[in-house]
């Protein structure tokens, strides 16, 4: 049996879009075998199973939400020493790449992360150099683990019956450096996950601070809102919608950058989105080189006449 | 107490950024200089060193010769000391085998805590501080937009989607500092004047007990099969504001997302 091990993240048993695309691209390599993290209901073996998962595996150890990261990665290399996979997937979060870093030395496997697609024979594929460049990658030592970024491909159905196991698991001392001493949850903006949403609108120092514009626009278009580093620098949008290379990498079918410049750090988390529109003061702003459309003007001004006309449309 | 910092040298990413033949980042083809998101940590190392007594901060780098330009920086900006990890056999190497000589050259150093950026610039993978404190069976407090210094511990805020965390780790202990940590200092008259004074070591794979075999490209435990240039955009259309939006309303009508 050629079997593909996934970690599914999971939200209060709801499971995440990007682990329905580890089950899409692991069904290319074997049969998947899902790893869930932390307490959960029946739904989720099911929803894992509409995706092809052939076996549900969960871990409840308490140590895997009082440390950071190692208990993991200890508890997968667990896992994966008894289901022997071919594969491991695991999605790119930084809490993925780390898991996945340290489950390579602990497995003696090569590591590929950052991948936006891999094919049957293993063969993936990287967007590096802030978007520029495209690279094709295998790991040719060990079973490969790869972690994929989300938006890779589109979640494709092929119902099963998974069985599920709950797995019991030894964690080390050493695995329990890193306390978690305390976690404040944070407010849910009520819109689509940024690196989900089909549509993103993106404000940055042309806001002048003011995001309600932008706001509008990605709530009448049902998308997630994105800031550029200027902005965040400035206060003005919380770190967790940075855009760029040290933030989020989106690849929505619409981007919407409202006031970015477009320099190279924003421009490696946005380059790969399917079409773009810029809107920037600045006819010279480097955004416009990568716009299906660029129009140059105050966002202040144009936002909310598009906002209105798209309200008058809908009637 | 010594502090380690990891600093990378990387190619300019302002620059025109490329692949040599054998699929390695070319670092001849443009300037190359200490990776912003490193003088995070190195930052970070020296205002623990400003707020508290005897503390030594040593720069570690990894690299060719060009790398030194990452030392000299940090020793600039105010670190005490260098450590230029050189040796020809380590081109290529991967995350894998990149972690195992710095977990060897941390040991050999022996600090307390080791700080490093949370990504390089160049190959942005951010899982070497994870992967040295997996090699040493130190704790790992990485991604700290804060990070502070207790009596025998490190405390760091974590961010992510959901939640800020707050992660406590005992020393000795390695963690890693995002770009909220705090803007790094230019380095002053004085400093650069000083850091012309300041001991750098070079060491080699010997010096770290680490055979040849066991790094660089041939070594390393995946491939790059092959490198290609994103294909230039096509130009798309520019409007003014005059009419920018309903050009604007149009592209949304004719995509559907009206």
């Amino acid at each position: 049996m050629t079997e593909v091990l996934i970690v599914a993240e999971h939200a209060d048993s709801h499971i995440s879009k990007p682990a329905l695309e580890l089950l899409t691209l692991a069904r290319r390599l074997g049969d998947p075998v899902a790893v869930i993290f932390g307490d959960t209901d029946e739904t989720v073996a099911k929803a894992l199973g509409e995706y092809g998962a052939t076996r549900v595996l969960t871990v409840t150890d308490p140590a895997i939400n009082e440390y950071l990261v190692a208990p993991k990665a200890e508890a997968l290399a667990q896992i994966a020493e008894s289901v022997q996979p071919v594969a491991i997937l695991i999605t790119s979060t930084p809490e993925g790449k780390e898991i996945a870093g340290r489950l390579a030395i602990k497995r003696g496997s090569g590591l590929i992360t950052d991948a936006t697609d891999i094919v049957a024979d293993g063969t993936t594929t990287q967007s590096v150099f802030a978007g520029n460049w495209t690279v094709a990658a295998s790991v040719t030592h060990g079973a490969p683990i790869v972690t994929i970024k989300p938006n890779a491909v589109t979640p494709a159905p092929a119902p099963t019956e998974p069985t599920t196991e709950q797995i019991q698991v030894t964690i080390s001392e050493a695995a329990k450096g890193a306390r978690i001493v305390n976690s404040e949850p944070k407010k849910s903006s009520g819109r689509p996950e940024l690196t989900e949403a089909a549509v993103v609108v993106s404000g940055g120092r042309g806001t002048g601070g003011d995001f309600t514009a932008i706001e509008e626009l990605a709530d009448v278009l049902g998308g997630a809102v994105g800031a550029s580093r200027a902005a965040v620098d400035a206060g003005w949008y919380p770190y967790a919608y940075q855009i760029g290379q040290t933030g989020k990498t989106v690849s929505p079918q619409l981007y919407i950058a409202a006031g970015i410049s477009g320099a190279i750090q924003h421009r490696a988390g946005m380059q790969t989105s399917k079409a773009i529109v810029a809107v920037n003061k600045d006819d010279e702003a480097p955004i416009f080189a990568l716009a299906d459309l660029g129009i140059v003007a105050d966002l202040h001004k144009v936002l909310p006449v598009v906002i209105d006309e798209i309200k008058k449309r809908r009637g | 107490m010594k502090i380690v910092v990891l600093a990378k040298h990387v190619p300019d990413a302002t620059g025109e950024r490329t692949f040599a033949a054998d699929g390695t980042v070319d670092r001849g083809s443009s300037d190359g200089l200490l990776s912003e998101l490193d003088e995070y940590a190195v930052e970070q190392a020296l205002q623990i060193a400003d707020e508290h007594e005897g503390v030594e901060v040593v720069v570690m780098t990894l690299g060719p010769e060009d790398a030194a330009d990452a030392i000299k920086r940090a020793l600039q900006m105010g670190a005490s000391a260098g450590v230029h990890i050189m040796d020809d056999a380590i081109h290529g190497s991967d995350a894998l085998a990149t972690s195992a000589i710095l977990a060897a050259a941390i040991k050999k150093a022996a600090p307390d805590l080791v700080i490093c950026g949370m990504a390089s610039t160049d190959g942005t993978m951010g899982v070497v501080p994870a992967m040295i404190a997996e090699r040493l069976g130190w704790p790992a407090a990485t991604l700290g937009a804060t990070l502070s210094l207790g009596d025998g511990e490190v405390t760091i805020r974590r961010d992510d989607d959901v939640a800020s965390f707050t992660i406590e780790a005992s020393l000795p202990a390695i963690v890693s500092v995002t770009d909220q940590s705090g803007e790094a200092r230019y380095p002053s008259m004085k400093g650069i004047l000083a850091a012309k004074k300041k001991p750098v070591e070079t060491w080699t794979l010997g010096d770290l007990g680490i055979t040849e075999a066991a790094v660089g490209l041939d070594a390393a435990w995946s491939k790059v099969l092959q490198t290609s240039p994103r294909p230039p955009k096509e130009p798309g259309r520019v409007v003014p504001e005059e009419g920018g939006a309903s050009a604007l309303v149009d592209f949304l009508a004719a995509g559907k997302y009206i």
